[in-house]
């Protein structure tokens, strides 16, 4: 390991970017869809109707106890099997999207169930119901509520994102790896991949504290 | 799938929980001392934990376990993949626990430790017998709900030829042409897991309320 490790990994930066770039997609597609996707379910999870509810809460819980690598397999070799074959770039995005989209639901559940009745009853003598009372009223408190958790979760995002490396799609990890294997430099290659993480989630982290910022004026 | 590619599925689990409890177990003490090195506010130490802990964290377990393991080599040392798995998991337990002690430490009445002073304990006795009791209690329910994240975590040190559950599922679904069976074997497994992990969290909880800690 030594300086010169690092210079001839960044002199392959075309490779590099193209890999960074594609893992920021990665993230920033899955993240916004499963979180619009997550703001779909949460009613649905508070449903007073039991099918509904039982239903998405099983699929929840499902996600919450399963290793996103399992999904993955489940999505890109399960899946053939009904007929139904997605290539590597669609079964990553896709997992991506339905894995973070039932946690997305289950904090922002949280969120809704830490929101004063009060409120909620004053929207209603106000003569909201039904999607416009979600909409108006519900949705904007639940979100601010929900910021925290919602940036953890796209660090975990990140996070997840390396695993579809396994499926032969080009991002950061699976790109630092062939770098390494024909350069024979592992230690620099690694770092550099483990700094560029840190720099996404340094960014997702000033992100989220702007939001936090703007929700604590807004706070009821 | 015959009885065979079942008992494989289900030796893999001893993997997945020997590893991740191996990561626990180191990495939940080395947490400690890193939350215990901010809540300290040693200088140069406090920022070095600070900086370790936020790269850690954002790290990919994936990313993480291949520095680890193709990395060693490069300074001289050259890890089994059955060591460089439980260094990972360890070093990845480390990050995230010292955030959860961290707020328990915060959360900590600093008044019960100068009192503790005040009565001439030493420093370590100070930490072992008046804060580490208090702040173990309420940091459990978050170290539990970390070991879960840690058991998902897992299946990343396959990369490195581990085999675990996951692996050992696609393994035999990539023999018997039909993967979607043993991926749910492999599932209903982590389920078990991490079913067990959340029961446990909810009796600790409920005895930790009995053991009211003094005001």
């Amino acid at each position: 390991m030594s300086y010169d490790d690092f210079i001839l990994v960044w002199q392959q930066y075309p490779k590099i970017l193209e890999a960074f770039g594609n893992t920021l997609m990665l993230i920033v597609i899955s993240g916004s869809v499963s979180m619009m996707l997550g703001i779909f379910l949460t009613p649905m999870l508070m449903s007073r109707r039991k099918a509904i509810s039982l239903s998405v809460s099983v699929y929840c819980e499902s996600m919450r106890c399963m290793p996103f690598l399992l999904f993955v397999y489940m999505i890109y070799f399960g899946l053939p099997s009904a007929g139904i074959q997605l290539s590597n770039w669609t079964t990553g995005i896709v997992a991506l999207i339905l894995y973070n989209a039932a946690y997305m639901a289950i904090f922002l559940r949280g969120a809704w169930q830490d929101i004063p009745k009060e409120t909620i009853e004053a929207g209603r003598a106000y003569g909201f119901y039904g999607f416009k009372l979600f909409r108006r009223v519900i949705m904007p408190l639940m979100l601010m509520r929900a910021i925290p958790m919602v940036g953890n979760q796209w660090v975990q995002i990140v996070k997840d994102s390396a695993f579809l490396g396994i499926i032969a799609v080009t991002e950061l990890t699976a790109a630092m790896n062939s770098i390494q294997s024909t350069n024979f430099i592992p230690f620099a290659s690694f770092l550099s991949a483990v700094l560029l993480y840190w720099l996404i989630s340094l960014v997702i982290e000033l992100v989220t504290s702007l939001f936090t910022r703007y929700a604590q004026v807004r706070r009821t | 799938m015959n009885a065979y590619d079942y008992w494989s599925i289900f030796q893999g689990s001893f993997t997945t929980v020997g590893v991740s409890l191996a990561g626990v177990l180191v990495g939940l003490p080395l947490g400690l001392c890193l939350a215990l090195l901010r809540w300290a506010q040693m200088p140069v130490s406090r920022q070095i934990a600070y900086l370790y802990v936020s790269i850690i964290r954002s790290c990919p377990a994936v990313t993480l376990v291949m520095l680890i393991y193709f990395g060693s080599p490069q300074i001289g040392v050259s890890l089994s993949p059955l060591v460089a798995a439980m260094i990972t998991m360890a070093v990845t337990a480390s990050a995230f626990s010292s955030e959860i002690w961290r707020s328990s430490l915060l959360a900590f009445d600093r008044q019960q430790y100068d009192a503790a002073l005040a009565f001439g304990m030493p420093r370590f006795t100070r930490v072992w017998r008046i804060v580490l009791p208090q702040i173990w209690r309420s940091s459990l329910p978050g170290l539990i709900n970390e070991t879960t994240m840690l058991i998902k975590s897992s299946p990343a040190i396959a990369v490195i030829g581990m085999v675990e559950i996951t692996r050992a599922a696609q393994r035999v679904g990539a023999r018997t042409y039909d993967p979607l069976p043993p991926l749910m074997v492999g599932l209903a497994l982590y389920v078990v897991i991490i079913f067990a992990l959340v029961r446990l969290q909810r009796r600790l909880e409920l005895s930790g309320n009995r053991l009211e800690p003094i005001q």
